[in-house]
């Protein structure tokens, strides 16, 4: 007996007019359809490269490595106040602009000006060439056609995003479409304590995507997170999501939540108990006043609430908790086997030792899972790779699995026809 | 030296400086590469001692700002990180580090204070 109504069509499946028979994998396992997917997909969609806090003052700057597109940018607050972003590479021989130590590392600061590490050009943080070395050795150049090359840029709700296409086919908004943009009612500002994670993952980034879009594994693969009485609950009612919503390219799950200070003492951990706090975050949640039907969050009402997953397209997760804090997750390709996974926690600022220690185990907690979440894809990957096996059935919880693969086709398709028609 | 070494956490938790030394630990990737190098007998010694102790230990932080603890406070504070570090082999794993994970990793690289 389901404890979540489907819709109508008897499935969220058919509801959203997804196809439901076995699907292919072929997408996260072959090098070809990678190459497609730098094109059609990474340099087409705007992608999310951080938050307005990481850009504090004027001169405040990071880079971020996007080897999907084979391209580095730099990200910068101008004098004002103007977020822009630009290609990483110096206008006279090519070099990376903004680095330390170590080329391909990422890195932030805050600077007057860009100074390249190789002969010296100089650029103003509106990416203007005021600068060169020697001026007078060169022929004829006109300085005012030598700046950065610009990386469109807008930021939305704090999220900062670049699109890499010259012209882009929406502008951010419409690309975010309504279901996301709703979510700037949400109080992402004032939750700006920082934690940032970061690994390399040994599979395709969508494989990723898949395993925090479900959570019909969370029962199974974490079962020995939790105490048996919890585990066996878990494992013996499953998951089912009460909502599940599509808008475009995007996706959302929502989940359904509990209180565990009305649980029997025996469903939690000993740290649990003692922190008042746990993967699921504080269980003294910080008074954020937002009214959650503006910003679209818990669609189906669930009292209590458990959490809200916005799958961003294409590689950029929003998840909102119940108890009043978010983290994001970002899904960096590297190659069609490999990607760099980025996990960033952010909760109100600790007033006190106690919350801090509470913020402490929800982080090391979501930590803990993520360790379990990530060996797994590597486990897929390779045998995924092995080709033994070309269809594999995906369940109605596993929806947005399904729609995040198709969506993936399209984009595709639409660039693999455009790029055609040029030719013909 | 021992006697002339300013102790590391207040008075009032002299009972756990014999854990001091090993768990005061500012960063997730120290207390974390702690307890990948520690036995299970060592985190369960710690686990045993400091929580019985962590509900007072929170209440002293609490005296001071959370931007102005000093620094045996600091220590101790420190000192109830590396019980949440523990308490995942200690109640769930009963092993250092989380079982079937052998080639994961996942870096904190940054972290808040204090």
């Amino acid at each position: 007996m389901a404890r979540w109504p489907k819709p109508a069509e008897g499935s969220w499946t058919e509801h959203f007019h997804l196809r439901t028979e076995p699907i292919s994998y072929e997408d996260s396992i072959s090098p070809a359809f990678y190459e497609l997917e730098r094109e059609a997909v990474f340099k087409r969609a705007w992608l999310n490269v951080g938050r307005v806090e990481q850009l504090p003052r004027t001169g405040s700057y990071f880079t971020k490595e996007l080897a999907v597109a084979r391209t580095s940018v730099v990200v910068v607050r101008g004098k004002d106040g103007e977020i822009r972003a630009f290609h990483n590479v110096c206008r006279h021989r090519g070099n990376k602009l903004v680095w330390n130590d170590f080329p391909k590392e990422e890195t932030s600061g805050v600077c007057r000006q860009f100074v390249c590490k190789y002969h010296g050009w100089r650029y103003d943080l509106d990416g203007s060439l005021s600068f060169v070395q020697q001026e007078q050795e060169f022929f004829d150049l006109d300085k005012d056609s030598f700046g950065l090359v610009p990386v469109r840029c807008d930021v939305w709700a704090g999220f900062i995003f670049v699109n890499l296409a010259k012209e882009p086919e929406q502008n951010l908004l419409d690309f975010l479409g309504p279901m996301v943009t709703k979510l700037e009612h949400y109080p992402f500002a004032e939750q700006s304590e920082r934690w940032y994670y970061r690994a390399t993952v040994n599979s395709n980034w969508k494989i990723y995507m898949d395993a925090f879009q479900e959570f019909y594994h969370a029962p199974v693969l974490h079962a020995k997170q939790t105490p048996p009485d919890w585990s066996m609950a878990a494992q013996q009612a499953g998951f089912e999501a009460p909502a599940y919503m599509i808008d475009g390219p995007h996706r959302l799950v929502s989940t359904a939540g509990i209180h565990p200070w009305n649980l029997d003492p025996k469903m939690l951990k000993p740290m649990e108990l003692l922190t008042r706090s746990g993967l699921f975050g504080p269980w003294d949640a910080p008074d954020l006043a937002y009214d959650s039907q503006a910003a679209g969050i818990n669609p189906a009402g669930c009292d209590p609430w458990g959490l809200d997953s916005f799958q961003v397209f294409p590689n950029f997760v929003i998840l909102v908790w119940g108890q009043g804090w978010y983290l994001t997750y970002h899904y960096w390709p590297t190659a069609h086997n490999t990607h760099v996974f980025e996990g960033t926690l952010y909760f109100v600022p600790a007033k006190t030792a106690r919350e801090r220690v509470a913020h402490e185990l929800a982080a090391a907690s979501f930590k803990e899972y993520g360790l379990q979440d990530a060996n797994t894809l590597e486990a897929t990957q390779t045998m995924l790779e092995s080709r033994v096996l070309e269809r594999f059935p995906l369940n109605d919880q596993e929806v947005l699995c399904r729609h995040l693969h198709e969506v993936t086709a399209e984009w595709v398709d639409d660039y693999v026809k455009a790029r055609e028609q040029v030719e013909v | 030296m021992a006697e002339t070494t300013q102790p590391l956490l207040p008075a009032e938790f002299a009972d756990l400086a014999p854990f001091a030394a090993k768990w005061c630990l500012p960063t997730e990737h120290e207390r974390f590469a702690m307890r990948l190098a520690s036995t299970m007998d060592e985190m369960q010694a710690f686990y045993d001692a400091i929580t019985p102790r962590a509900d007072e230990a929170m209440n002293y932080c609490d005296n001071f700002a959370l931007d102005e603890l000093p620094e045996d406070a600091t220590n101790l504070l420190h000192l109830l990180y590396s019980m949440i570090a523990v308490s995942f082999p200690v109640e769930c794993w009963g092993q250092p580090h989380v079982p079937d994970t052998g080639a994961a990793y996942l870096d904190l690289l940054v972290e808040p204070g204090p």
